[in-house]
């Protein structure tokens, strides 16, 4: 075994104060017929071997593209010191907090956490992590119908469909119901959720609503009207839920504003690797009116016996291992590691630096915004967006495809991602963030052009090199 | 001295200097932001800290001193598994290959990580004995409602709408009934049996056309065997319902016992136990969940597939309708999965089964050190944790099993889990793993034998522990009271918005 400390010597000496001869014995009281058959598995592989064997596994993903690939993941830069302090044993072999006396640096860097994620959303109250931003919104959205004693949620359509789907898979054992707003169709607003559509919805006769839920920006890249949407909400009676990207909220309105009850969201882009989808960051806010209806662990300031100032877990009547069945939440491991990594982020970049990404990262995406229209892939819709947008691509998904063999990432093809809307099915929702280079925007602007000439039956040249600059509309 | 750092720290925000820190992002275009309108553009600034690199990294590491970890002892905390986090993982989990991966890229360009995905789920299903596994579920807890939603979807599928009843014994960790809640099911608890088993007849009167499953944990939180599995499995089916295994104690019969092959028809996995994946602080784990036949058309999507020639990919949207649907976005807690299957191919079918075998002789000779000092209430061989109860101690000392706990921190020791499971009074739930030496093991029986000791004699010391900590014990009743769960800074917060 690798990793195990037992000589031969060792055992022996342990089984013999046990008075037995075999470990076998331990396992005597497995019945006969219940006992496992053979175990087969690849493996055991020396270290060195196992090494290498992990660099080819990982060599065999492709990171090289220029990605332009969004939709609720994004690449940001990272300090190196993020992930030197994540590296430190201290921090991510420690176990959850339950002994304040020896668990002081975990505890206080939670209520940090707590404080910096509650600045950024200007709300009282910020648990201590959940899963992911999927897992947050429909822990929000539970939120809600306990708060309000209410069974049915709205939730806009540019809300981010696996957040859609969590919401609507946690919510099928509470028998509580899930309906869709709509999005404006055309004009000035398109993509965008349908204000009268949710008027509509808030006000059908006994079907009262706990919550609506919206994105910001939502899942489209575009700017929601959030202060209409939560007077609307509160009209009704019901809560306002922001699904909110964090960086953003350095230039941003953010929920506690607009007058949202409860916020969430991924926190993936505060200084966490992409790591194929996980492990993120479920954030997760609210008021000091809903702090005892918000699941997961709180960290609360305290003092000791002796007045000294201290960190310690509290109100934990909500938890499971207190209330068991009648506790907010099931959720006991939760992603702290994640969350240290937002903090010490948040601490290294600093209030100027979370701007500077936020607006470099818009910057970016009005240049490629140029790029790309000008070699023939508009925008979609008109509203304004942050640093995400969708292109109208025809063929999108055969397209985005053939992208890649010119080494370009481009974005998502909505065809595939959303498949129930048509209106949708010509998009490429792209994004550009502070580390996208002007480089990777010529790459990306020269190899559609070349594949729309193609496809179009003008095409030539494909292959020949990037022209620098070109394709690039003049833009620079 | 003390086990932990004794210096505490200002919190970050008071070491905020406005005008620290700076010369990391590029300065962007003054008309950047000029495309948002401004009613929603920030009008008041987050008051975020200001500090230049040395201050940051000071802080967190001077933070981290005041933590307990595995890298820094011994951390025997029944039902936590917190053995070694070997190191080779953490250098796998950042290859950029793997960490620089988008969750949403196509399949072609992700090949490494979906076949890695594939091999463990083989891998997890022959540990299980399961037919077939998902690995989204983030958690123990949310493999336990991934498990219990199955359940619920597979008796709707059967047009079976009565079953509307979650068993669990007495024993069980809070999780399994607040998951029940969450699935819409109502719990009920059965009493365990004198011997600390199950009790088949309070079972018996329990199941019944109403229950749709029955979760146990096996071995059981008192690290016992359940002996009379077989015959509550064979019950639970012949009414109807379905049983969920809670695979928090897997550590202890890996090769032994497969749950699936015994009849289980579903489980979880907590890899941040069995398979050494970091505990971070209090996350991220992941809990991905195994199912028998009855249970494959309902796993979460998108699976992990294998094409005949060798590729792999996910499912697509809406590719397997009888799916329960998403617990979460993207795929899993990938980078803790990496981790998992390198430390099941460090070990292979051997190593893993010494692992269990190395674990449950531990424990049984730390039992062994402490019985005649502790109570150890149910005295037969055990698996990988035991419980030992400080009742004996209580009733003629008045030292009671948290003050044991707080004085072992003065010896160097984490404590054990106390006061869990609920069943046992003044109990101590004690799991050393597989990866802690001999001597480590005698010198923590050599320390709760001493405490033992200094109850009777110095009852006041123990009572009044930790005394080598930065802090000692915390008002824990004031921070409920008038709870302070967050700093406002005063400070910078009326400053405009910088350009």
């Amino acid at each position: 075994m690798p990793y195990g400390p037992h000589t031969p010597d060792d055992r022996a000496r342990m089984l013999a104060a046990l008075g037995i001869a075999s470990v076998d014995e331990l396992f005597s009281d497995i019945p006969e017929p219940l006992r496992a058959t053979r175990l087969e598995l690849p493996g055991p592989q020396p270290e060195l071997e196992l090494a290498a064997r992990l660099e080819r596994l990982a060599a065999r993903n492709r990171v090289e593209l220029a990605s332009f690939l969004g939709a609720g993941a994004y690449r940001h830069y990272t300090p190196p010191l993020v992930d030197q302090i994540l590296l430190r044993g201290e921090w991510y072999t420690a176990y959850t907090p339950y002994q304040p006396e020896v668990s002081q640096g975990t505890l206080q860097s939670i209520y940090e956490y707590e404080s910096l994620i509650g600045e950024l959303m200007a709300l009282d109250v910020v648990s201590a992590s959940h899963y992911d931003g999927a897992a947050a919104t429909a822990e929000a959205a539970l939120m809600a119908c306990r708060a309000t004693r209410r069974e049915r949620v709205l939730v806009s359509r540019a809300v981010h469909r696996h957040y859609r789907e969590t919401i609507a898979t946690y919510f099928t054992g509470g028998a509580l119901e899930l309906d869709e707003i709509p999005l404006v169709a055309e004009g000035p607003a398109a993509g965008t959720t349908d204000l009268a559509a949710l008027e509509r919805l808030l006000g059908e006769p006994d079907r009262p609503v706990a919550g609506v839920i919206a994105a910001q920006p939502n899942f489209l890249g575009l700017l929601e009207p959030m202060a209409e949407i939560g007077r609307l909400a509160h009209a009704a009676g019901a809560l306002f839920v922001a699904v909110v990207e964090p960086v953003s909220l350095a230039v941003l309105e953010p929920p506690g504003a607009y007058g949202a009850d409860i916020a969430a969201g991924e926190g993936q882009p505060l200084g966490i690797p992409l790591g194929y989808g996980g492990p993120y960051l479920g954030l997760l806010a609210t008021t000091d009116a809903l702090v005892r209806q918000i699941p997961g662990r709180l960290i609360g300031m305290t003092t000791d016996l002796d007045g000294r100032r201290a960190f310690v877990m509290t109100l934990r009547a909500r938890e499971q291992d207190i209330r068991r069945e009648k506790a907010a939440s099931n959720i006991c491991t939760n992603q702290a590691l994640l969350a240290l990594a937002a903090s010490v982020y948040l601490a290294a970049i600093g209030p100027h630096g979370l701007r500077d990404v936020a607006a470099l990262g818009a910057a970016r995406a009005a240049e490629l915004e140029a790029a790309l229209a000008a070699a023939g892939a508009p925008r979609m819709h008109a509203g304004p967006y942050l640093n995400e947008f969708v292109v109208r691509v025809p063929d999108a998904v055969a397209v985005h495809r053939r992208l890649l063999g010119h080494g370009v990432l481009a974005g998502l093809a909505l065809a595939e991602a959303e498949p129930g809307d048509p209106s949708l099915a010509e998009g490429l929702l792209v994004c550009a963030t502070e580390v996208t280079t002007r480089e990777e925007i010529d790459l990306f602007a020269w190899a559609l052009g070349e594949e729309l000439a193609a496809s179009s039956g003008a095409g030539s040249g494909a292959g020949a090199g990037v022209p620098v600059g070109a394709g690039g509309g003049g833009v620079r | 001295m003390s086990v932990v750092g004794e210096r505490l720290q200002p919190t970050i925000f008071e070491r905020s200097r406005p005008g620290r820190g700076d010369g990391k992002i590029p300065h962007p275009p003054k008309d950047a932001l000029e495309r948002i309108p401004a009613g929603q553009r920030r009008s008041r600034p987050a008051a975020l800290p200001e500090l230049n690199e040395p201050e940051v990294v000071r802080h967190y590491v001077n933070l981290g001193q005041l933590n307990y970890a595995v890298d820094t002892g011994f951390y025997p905390l029944g039902s936590c598994t917190m053995k070694w986090n070997p190191k080779l993982n953490e250098w796998a989990a950042r290859l950029p290959g793997f960490a620089n991966l988008h969750p949403l890229v196509p399949d072609e360009v992700a090949q490494g990580t979906l076949q890695l995905l594939w091999e463990l789920e083989e891998a997890l299903a022959e540990i299980g004995g399961m037919r077939a596994v998902t690995l989204q579920p983030a958690a123990g807890a949310q493999g336990e409602l991934t498990g219990i939603l199955m359940v619920r979807a597979y008796h709707r599928s059967r047009g079976d709408l009565e079953r509307t009843e979650v068993l669990v014994p007495d024993s069980s960790h809070g999780t399994n009934p607040a998951t029940a809640s969450m699935a819409g099911f109502r719990t009920v608890t059965v009493p365990s049996a004198a011997d600390g088993g199950v009790d088949l007849d309070a079972f018996r009167a329990a199941l019944g056309p109403r229950t749709a499953a029955v979760m146990i944990t096996n071995p059981s939180t008192l690290g016992l065997f359940e002996a009379r599995i077989g015959e509550l499995l064979a019950d639970v089916h012949a009414v109807g319902a379905l049983a969920y295994m809670d695979g928090a104690n897997l550590n202890a019969i890996m090769g032994r016992f497969k749950p699936g092959e015994a009849g289980f028809d579903v489980m979880h996995f907590n890899v941040h136990k069995t398979f050494s994946t970091p505990h971070g602080g209090g996350g991220p784990g992941a809990g991905p969940v195994g199912v028998g036949e009855k249970l494959l058309p309902f796993l979460p999507s998108p699976r992990v597939l294998r094409e005949p020639d060798g590729t792999y990919r996910l499912e697509r949207p809406g590719e397997r309708p009888t799916s329960i649907g998403r617990m979460r976005s993207f795929v899993g807690n990938t980078g803790v999965l990496v981790r998992a299957w390198a430390y099941i191919r460090a070990h292979g079918a051997a190593g893993l089964r010494e692992v269990s075998d190395d674990a449950v002789l531990a424990a049984n000779y730390l039992k062994h050190r402490l019985a005649g000092t502790y109570d150890i209430p149910y005295d037969r061989p055990c698996k990988h944790e035991f419980v030992a109860a400080a009742q004996t101690i209580r009733k003629e000392t008045g030292i009671r099993t948290l003050d044991i706990a707080k004085r072992l921190i003065d010896y160097g020791f984490h404590p054990p889990t106390i006061y869990f499971p609920l069943i046992v009074e003044e109990a101590m739930l004690i799991e050393p793993t597989e990866t802690e030496s001999r001597e480590t093991l005698d010198a923590f029986a050599d320390a709760l034998i001493a405490i033992a000791a200094e109850a009777h004699e110095t009852p006041e010391l123990v009572h009044d522990a930790p005394h080598s900590t930065p802090v000692r014990r915390l008002d824990e009743a004031a921070a409920a009271r008038q709870p302070n769960l967050r700093w406002r800074p005063t400070a910078g917060a009326e400053t405009p918005c910088p350009d």
